[in-house]
């Protein structure tokens, strides 16, 4: 069988860019070692949303809904369902997007693939078979894992990754997780929201060190309010795994040892190479270098998504993935790069963000206004009782083009988009200003904090 | 069914093409490989075949307009099959489902989102339909741009300006508003075509005062403005050179921008013809010997006359005149691919002999193709020298940013009026100034040409 396009690995860039080859009109197969949907809707985005939404529910009761004039006894909860409840999701949409394949004619192979020769796929499949599939044109999508801390290897049990962090059988008493990005913080929440005490072990000096400072500072206090332990600035110099406790030896904010019942690592990702008849060249982090047109060192073979670094996001990997196969199979199409992108954490207040944080602003000799609104005087904030947080807008000088937005708070991951559109269209904050925003929503902070960057928001 | 016919990409650059005569009409039955169009490229004329037959049902492009590659040019019907619905409403078949990309092999789904309700009759409505659509659906638009597949049939920049609107993004406007920049004359790279902050950057920042057209600021309008000629088969179409195209640019620019004065002397020749034979006397035996040319003396001239009327020695430079210490002689060198100007660099401190050396040297490594590019820089005047063709007289082009060139014609022999009134056999030349009137007026350019004119009436005063 001869394929147009064989895509290894079925994630977010592989198996849209597949979808799109097929409909395209090309015969296309995507072979895939674990389960369609990669990462993101196994085990990652999809299920640690599920996962969230049952903390954030819980920590209301829990904690909050006194003020509504509500009151619960005897509130509980059944952890075996927290977790079902995940994994039901990631299974419906792991099946949605087997569905698209079937829909899209494309062959999905379950299998390891491996380039084992020019213009040749080889498959391990997972029942044993071996084969190869010839291909004009291969695309590796084959993503990444899990890194972990040198010395502390990952066991499941005791020191775990971010995927087991969704299936614990039961929730730990005392978690210690390493790394304050995006996976460390949501898991930090959502365990912490569970009654789990957590520390947040971070080596740069703020929790999500990607994020505006001004941001990550506020989700700093926001998390001690909630009895999280953040301890950026710190690094570990020590680990002990005991098998029933872990115990890990920090510098910094303060030097201690630190134990607990599990240790998350979540201290970023490593590529997930496929096997290779030649050398494919990588860059100095061990990712897929790629040309403009997401061309490898090998003929004919492409790559998209995470397998080529940051920024390790399913949106970006999806795009990348489109534009790969755009520029292989649309004539006259030159693909482009992620540009904007917007960047999400899904604890309790939200961060999300887009452009430039006001560091990079200034590091780069930009002249620029900041427009701030906090949700503390955001009818809608206050209405829903989560008047945490705020947006801050970067605003170029002199003509007013947004450079950069970050928001912290209830919804924010879902405001961002506005914020995003108004970038990618070289909307200056006049035109935000100018757009009725309904009223009363949460997004109308966007439209005060537009007006702030020249002192003209009304309700502060 | 109808299938459009778009603008084939004919070549690797190509990014759009100029669709420059339908050879079929409207109602014409066409045949697979039938040639229907001429379409130009960034490199020649080619024809376009139909890859379909069918009947040409629509056409949407006029003559002369420039389409983007895969852009729609006219639509083709089975025959009997009506115009107008069809290629408006037909959805291929799961158009809905695909989100994009598929524009370049169902040309229809593209016609998919012009179903507002209006049909589709002429070119005019084609106008409303744009403009409408630009307001009402810019995700749509910027969707289609992405793939690569212009989704507007009309001609690009002019369409967006006959429709009394610019598509440009907010802050291209205000950036284009700052620095008094026409937002129409650009050619957007956003999607749809639409200006965006890189457009306008790219342009760049005109001089301060607007009556006074700099020459840095050169270069804008030129191309576009071209008028065509229409080539037949038998006409050869050569592609323009890098050389033909740097002298296209800055003799266009010259002659646009620089308000060029034309003056001529007419020089009596014989005593310089006298001096040269005799410095060249007896060469014949020397084989090393430097045979001195009319040139040599005409240069010698030009370099001298500078020290007389230091003012012609210069360059208009937007808000100043710049007066060079240095006469850096620029001697125009006519090659087979065009023309060469290279420099000798402080003519003033070179020697008669020294100076025709010099010359004799640029020539032949420029026609050996052996000069740097800086020997071709810096030039501070220019002579350019058509005796040896029998021309007796001409006007040249300033070389920009240069305000003075010296047009040299033939020695000839003439029937002189000599000072006490007889009429004599002698030997004539005319020279020709050409002065940007921005930098030097008439009597400047005039003192000039009495100046070189004594001299080389005198020249053994050239030889000291």
């Amino acid at each position: 069988m001869k394929y147009d396009l064989v895509v290894i690995g079925g994630g977010p860039a592989g198996y849209v860019g597949a979808i799109r080859a097929a409909q395209l009109g090309k015969r296309v197969a995507c072979v895939e070692n674990d389960r369609a949907g990669g990462t993101c809707l196994n085990w990652g985005c999809i299920p640690t949303k599920s996962l969230l939404r049952n903390a954030e529910i819980y920590q209301l009761l829990n904690h909050h809904i006194e003020d509504f004039g509500i009151s619960i006894q005897g509130l509980s909860f059944d952890w075996s369902k927290v977790i079902q409840r995940s994994r039901k999701t990631a299974d419906k949409l792991a099946g949605g997007v087997e569905f698209l394949f079937k829909k899209n004619k494309v062959d999905y192979i379950r299998g390891t693939g491996a380039l084992s020769g020019a213009g040749q796929v080889g498959v391990e499949t997972n029942d044993g078979d071996s084969t190869t599939l010839e291909a004009a044109e291969i695309l590796i999508a084959t993503g990444c894992s899990t890194r972990e801390l040198p010395g502390l290897p990952i066991n499941g049990k005791s020191v775990i990754g971010s995927r087991d962090a969704m299936t614990l059988s039961q929730p730990p008493k005392d978690m210690i997780i390493i790394g304050a990005g995006a996976i460390g913080v949501e898991f930090a929440y959502f365990y912490n929201a569970f009654g789990v005490n957590v520390v947040l072990v971070e080596m740069m000096s703020a929790l999500l060190p990607v994020e505006d400072e001004e941001v990550s500072k506020a989700l700093e206090r926001s998390f001690k309010k909630q009895g999280i332990r953040s301890l950026t600035g710190t690094k570990v110099t020590g680990t002990k795994d005991h098998g029933d406790r872990v115990e890990i030896t920090v510098e910094g904010a303060s030097n201690e040892t630190l134990s607990g019942e599990v240790c998350l690592v979540a201290i970023g990702v490593s590529p997930v190479l496929p096997q290779s008849y030649k050398p494919i060249q990588l860059d100095e982090r061990g990712f897929i270098r790629i040309d403009e047109r997401y061309r490898t060192s090998l003929p004919n073979v492409y790559a998209a998504g995470d397998i080529i670094g940051p920024p390790w996001l399913a949106h970006t990997a999806s795009y990348e993935g489109i534009q790969a196969i755009e520029g292989m199979f649309v004539e006259g199409h030159t693909p482009r790069k992620v540009g904007v992108f917007p960047g999400c954490t899904y604890c309790h207040p939200q961060v999300a963000s887009t452009g430039l944080t006001e560091r990079a602003a200034k590091d780069k000799g930009l002249k620029y206004h900041i427009g701030k609104f906090p949700f503390s005087a955001n009818g809608k904030a206050l209405a829903v009782g989560e008047p945490e947080g705020f947006v801050k807008l970067i605003v170029g000088d002199p003509h007013g083009e947004i450079l950069g937005a970050h928001i912290l708070g209830d919804n924010a991951t879902e405001l961002i988009a506005e914020l995003g559109l108004a970038m990618e269209l070289e909307a200056t904050w006049e035109e935000i200003e100018a757009t009725i925003h309904a009223h009363p929503t949460l997004s109308e902070a966007i439209h005060e904090a537009a007006g702030a960057a020249f002192d003209k928001a009304i309700h502060i | 069914m109808a299938v459009n016919v778009e603008m084939p990409k004919l070549s690797d650059t190509m990014t759009e093409g100029i669709l420059v005569k339908w050879l079929k009409k409207k109602g014409d039955r066409v045949d697979i490989g039938d040639v229907i169009a001429e379409i130009e490229t960034d490199k020649a004329t080619m024809e376009m075949e139909a890859f379909d037959e069918g009947v040409l049902g629509e056409i949407y492009v006029q003559e002369g307009a420039k389409v983007p590659v895969g852009g729609r040019l006219a639509v083709l019907l089975d025959e009997g099959e009506e115009p107008s619905s069809d290629a408006e409403e037909e959805p291929s078949g799961d158009a809905e489902e695909k989100p994009s990309g598929d524009a370049e092999e169902e040309p229809s789904s593209d016609a998919e989102e012009e179903t507002s309700g209006e049909t589709r009759e002429e070119g005019s409505k084609e106008k409303e339909g744009s403009e409408s659509r630009a307001g009402a659906t810019p995700a749509k638009k910027s969707r289609k741009k992405a793939e690569g597949t212009p989704d507007e049939p009309a001609p690009h920049a002019s369409a967006s300006k006959e429709s009394g609107r610019v598509r440009a993004s907010p802050l291209a406007r205000k950036i284009a508003a700052e620095r008094g920049i026409d937002l129409s004359s650009l050619r957007g790279t956003g999607p749809g075509g639409r200006v965006v902050r890189r457009d306008v950057l790219q342009v760049k920042p005109r001089a301060p005062e607007k009556d006074a057209p700099s020459a840095p600021a050169a270069a804008a309008p030129t191309a576009a403005a071209v008028i065509r000629p229409s080539a037949g088969e038998k006409d050869e179409r050569i592609p323009l050179s890098r050389m033909r195209t740097i002298i296209a640019e800055r003799l266009l620019a010259s002659k646009t921008q620089i308000p060029h004065f034309y003056l001529h002397i007419d020089v009596d020749a014989a005593p310089l013809m006298a001096l040269r034979k005799e410095l060249n006397a007896g060469n014949e035996d020397k084989p090393d010997a430097n045979n001195y040319t009319v040139n040599d003396f005409v240069l010698r001239a030009v370099v001298q006359s500078c020290a007389a009327v230091p003012e012609v020695n210069a360059s208009f430079d937007g808000d100043a005149i710049v007066r060079f210490a240095d006469v850096n002689l620029c001697v125009a060198i006519a090659l087979d691919e065009g023309l060469v100007t290279p420099v000798v660099r402080k003519a003033q401190e070179k020697t008669f002999l020294q100076l025709s050396l010099a010359v004799k040297d640029l020539a032949a490594r420029a026609r050996s193709k052996k000069l740097s590019p800086d020997e071709f820089q810096g030039g501070t005047v220019t002579v350019s020298n058509l005796g040896s063709y029998g021309i007796r007289s001409f006007d040249a082009i300033i070389n920009p940013p240069q305000c003075l060139i010296v047009a040299v014609g033939a020695i000839a022999p003439a029937a002189v009026v000599a000072p006490d009134g007889t009429i004599v056999a002698g030997q004539r030349m005319d020279l020709g100034l050409s002065g940007d009137h921005r930098v030097i007026d008439g009597v400047a350019g005039a003192r000039y040409l009495a100046e070189m004119k004594r001299l080389l009436e005198h020249p053994s005063l050239m030889l000291l």
